[in-house]
């Protein structure tokens, strides 16, 4: 890529407190991010991968090295969680637009209802959380994370709780909706295909604490169907990352 | 064709079964009056109530006593709830201040408060004032209690979302920490609500020269049985009419929520 990054992690060592000197949980971690770029996080569970996310999001401090955002020093960040994290007692439209909420902008309603729309939840508009599915829950949790244009957009394994025939509908979703909204992505998983059919790259973390172990370029052609899991590109993709996890 | 008609004729009744049972409490309650042979100071029949009450009802005192002890309920609950939600939010964030204040916590609750009125009223004279006090610190500790449990309930992940939308603290007290908190501290406020009462007739008992309790204390005195009943019916309607309120507010509060609660 040849933009400028919009992300520069550098040297990022992460420590958290215990009685034993501290538990090292990321360790020199280091990598760069472009505009747009969709980058999946890989690793083994215990490596670090959500740590990593949560000093993205700026929610943790780095023990060590520094997180750069270029130009936008307090970004804009969306953040998908593995459960869908909303409000009970905000209906799915007052869900989507709590981010504007908070920043008091003047078209929140029609942006949420934009939204809505991109998520494919049309006429679910003024339901409750708990009447909702796994996946059109997460997908409002989607629509949140994107109402305020965010810089970058983090996703912490956002279809880990759904079932495997609703994951697979929401990666193509999700590709839809990246590639309709040319976000920048970095997305935490511990699917292989998943990593393979959402991203152009994607880091590989080492067992703890967790470094950068594999770095691979994704050059699939886009978009990317169903079928594209057969083809011996994706194969051979598909074994190198098995090989860096192990 | 009989069977089905007959069960849906009686489901239509239902809302009507409970004003049903009450009639017939009262008729009991009469024909047990009228033939026990007890005399009207001690067991009035429901008709010599009615008509104590209509007495009461037409020299408007009856209506000044409860005034007075509506106004010591509702400060005191007032009064109480404010100072317990506060103390409760800081408590529930701040381990620092629960460990210094948890002696005086359980303390505040092992102590009873009926024993501790007669002091109050000593301190604070037998007026209105004591009274508040005495609603205040009885329904103190509940909302405490349940504002603390409430406030640390409010799931983790929640904060993670409004850290990562760079929340300030204002706006995480009132678009996350409150509406979570709200079913666990209306839960807190209906008991409030319930022990203020008692509160308020605690402290009359203990000393005071109006309000419902002392209506009580001068129809016990006077063998005027039939005041003391229409004083505990005067305070039954006031608790209930209280408590339908917190639970309409709840109701309303908690449109989100599957479950509401009813009774």
């Amino acid at each position: 890529m040849s933009s400028n990054p919009i992300l520069t992690v550098s040297n990022l060592t992460v420590t958290f407190p215990d009685n034993n000197g501290g538990l090292r949980a990321l360790d020199e971690v280091s990598f760069e991010v472009c505009p747009q770029e969709f980058i999946c996080v890989l690793g083994p569970s215990g490596s670090g991968k959500t740590t990593l996310l949560r000093v993205l999001a700026g929610l943790l401090p780095p023990t060590m090295g520094e997180v750069n955002f270029g130009d936008h020093q307090q970004p804009r960040i969306g953040m998908v969680f593995q459960q869908s994290n909303l409000m009970p007692w905000r209906t799915v439209l007052e869900n989507i637009r709590l981010p504007l909420e908070l920043t008091g902008a003047a078209d929140a309603e029609s942006r949420a209802r934009e939204l809505i729309d991109l998520v494919g939840l049309t006429g679910f508009e003024n339901n409750w959380p708990r009447d909702l599915s796994g996946g059109m829950a997460q997908r409002v949790a989607i629509a949140r994370a994107l109402i305020h244009d965010p810089d970058l957009l983090l996703l912490d394994e956002p279809f880990g709780a759904l079932d495997a025939l609703t994951r697979e509908r929401m990666w193509m979703e999700l590709s839809r909706i990246w590639q309709a909204r040319q976000k920048t992505v970095v997305m935490v998983t511990h699917s292989i295909n998943e990593s393979l059919f959402l991203a152009d790259r994607v880091l590989v973390l080492s067992a703890r604490p967790g470094h950068v172990k594999l770095d691979l370029e994704v050059d699939l052609p886009r978009p990317r169907v169903d079928d594209i899991r057969y083809t011996p590109p994706f194969g051979q993709l598909a074994r190198k990352l098995k090989a860096a996890i192990e | 064709m009989t069977k089905p008609s007959l069960t849906k004729h009686i489901r239509s009744l239902r809302p009507w079964l409970g004003l049903a049972s009450l009639l017939a409490g009262f008729l009991l309650w009469q024909f047990a009056a009228q033939t026990g042979g007890l005399p009207s100071f001690i067991l009035p029949t429901p008709v010599d109530v009615w008509s104590r009450f209509v007495r009461a009802a037409a020299d408007r005192s009856l209506f000044l006593h409860m005034g007075v002890t509506l106004t010591e309920i509702l400060s005191g609950l007032l009064a109480g709830v404010a100072a317990a939600t506060c103390l409760g939010y800081l408590v529930a964030k701040s381990r620092l201040l629960e460990n210094l204040l948890a002696p005086y916590l359980v303390a505040s609750q092992a102590v009873p408060l009926v024993a501790i009125a007669p002091l109050l009223v000593i301190w604070f004279g037998p007026g209105m004032f004591s009274k508040i006090l005495i609603c205040a610190l009885i329904v103190f500790f509940p909302v405490l209690v349940n504002t603390v449990v409430g406030v640390r309930a409010v799931p983790p992940a929640l904060y993670d979302l409004m850290g990562s939308l760079r929340a300030t603290r204002t706006q995480i007290l009132l678009k996350l920490e409150v509406p979570a908190a709200l079913p666990i501290f209306l839960g807190g406020l209906r008991i409030g609500a319930t022990l203020s009462v008692i509160g308020a007739v605690v402290g009359e008992f203990v000393g005071a020269d109006r309000g419902l309790g002392f209506l009580i204390n001068v129809g016990r005195g006077q063998y005027d049985t039939s005041l003391v009943f229409v004083a505990i019916f005067a305070l039954v309607v006031m608790a209930l009419v209280l408590y339908g309120m917190v639970a309409w507010f709840e109701k309303r509060l908690l449109i989100w929520q599957e479950t509401s609660h009813t009774l």
